[in-house]
């Protein structure tokens, strides 16, 4: 009896095993990052309003921080903009812009046409901070806390599935500070 | 003859095609581009995920590209330029990953399915073969 059973074991054991992997399947894409629990890569950048202004690491010294990457080529970005913004009034510590790989007046005008809720951009065009990130597509998001130490990544655009969660991790980082 | 060509032409231009993704570079030796090879085909596309950096269109790929190259040319090992990207994206840019805790699955599960798949087979033969030696004496 066992024996005849055995095979329709095996397939239904077979099915589960698919079906977990269709339900995985859009985490699968997301590579985990391994800058998780380690310091901000250093970077010396221009202000994207402000190019003669150079920013760095020492600007955010001892702050915690939302970094979000995005650039005016990527739908995406404009996707999850409504999120950011939210994100923007929401959250007491900077939300700085990564603008990455992209032209400034694009940039600019971009912003000037959706809005501009970020305390402040990067500007990345050679695109190599990005690059010490492990970004691999904009949009990401990266929660800094005041050590300058990265403590989360979020990959792909903040949904509204997505952003009470970020929020929280945000408010953990926020009551860690102090601030 | 000329419908020859064209059909010729039309079969071999996706491998030209293939090519153009790649940047002309220059090397000191013919060793180098060998190892710039190697290595933008062992690194993974982390854009598109199915492709070697070698193959890929997407601009990321471009500047990991030119990345690999920069670093050859600077001088780094192969190991140097590998580390680079495993800090930034991790594991998952190497399509040979290291051996370790968490890839252990990877590298010891087939072996193990083919030992279990032998040691079950092997158990079936010799107790088939036992019912056909008790069968005997019976016939």
């Amino acid at each position: 009896m066992i024996r005849m059973a055995l095979p329709l074991i095996v397939f239904i054991g077979l099915i589960g095993l698919l079906l977990a992997g269709l339900k995985t399947a859009d985490q699968r894409q997301i590579i985990d990052s391994p800058l998780i629990g380690k310091p901000v890569p250093a970077f010396a950048l221009p202000d994207l309003h402000r190019t003669e202004m150079l920013l760095s690491n020492a600007d955010l010294q001892g702050r915690a921080f939302v970094l979000n990457v995005w650039g005016s080529w990527c739908p995406s970005c404009r996707v999850e903009h409504p999120l950011i913004t939210r994100m923007g009034e929401e959250i007491n510590i900077p939300l700085v812009g990564l603008n990455w790989k992209d032209e400034r007046e694009l940039a600019l005008e971009w912003l000037d046409r959706f809005g501009d809720a970020w305390d402040f951009h990067i500007f990345d065009q050679a695109g190599g901070f990005g690059i010490d990130l492990g970004v691999y597509g904009a949009p990401e998001t990266f929660l800094v806390d005041h050590t300058g130490t990265i403590r989360h990544k979020h990959i792909g655009p903040v949904t509204p599935d997505s952003y009470p969660d970020l929020i929280r991790r945000i408010r953990e980082i926020e009551t860690r500070t102090g601030s | 003859m000329q419908i020859l060509i064209i059909m010729l032409a039309v079969l071999v231009s996706p491998f030209v095609l293939a090519q153009s993704a790649i940047e002309p570079r220059e090397f000191h030796s013919e060793v180098q581009e060998k190892r710039y090879r190697a290595l933008i085909g062992e690194l993974r596309c982390t854009v598109c995920q199915n492709e070697a950096l070698e193959s890929s269109n997407a601009p990321l790929a471009a500047d990991l590209r030119q990345q690999v190259y920069e670093m050859l040319m600077d001088g780094r090992a192969d190991f140097e330029i590998r580390e680079y990207m495993r800090e930034r994206y991790g594991d998952f840019v190497l399509y040979d990953p290291p051996f370790a805790g968490h890839t252990m699955i990877l590298y010891l599960g087939p072996p193990a399915l083919l030992l279990i798949g032998l040691i079950t087979g092997g158990i079936m033969i010799r107790q088939r073969r036992r019912m056909l030696h008790k069968r005997k004496p019976d016939t």
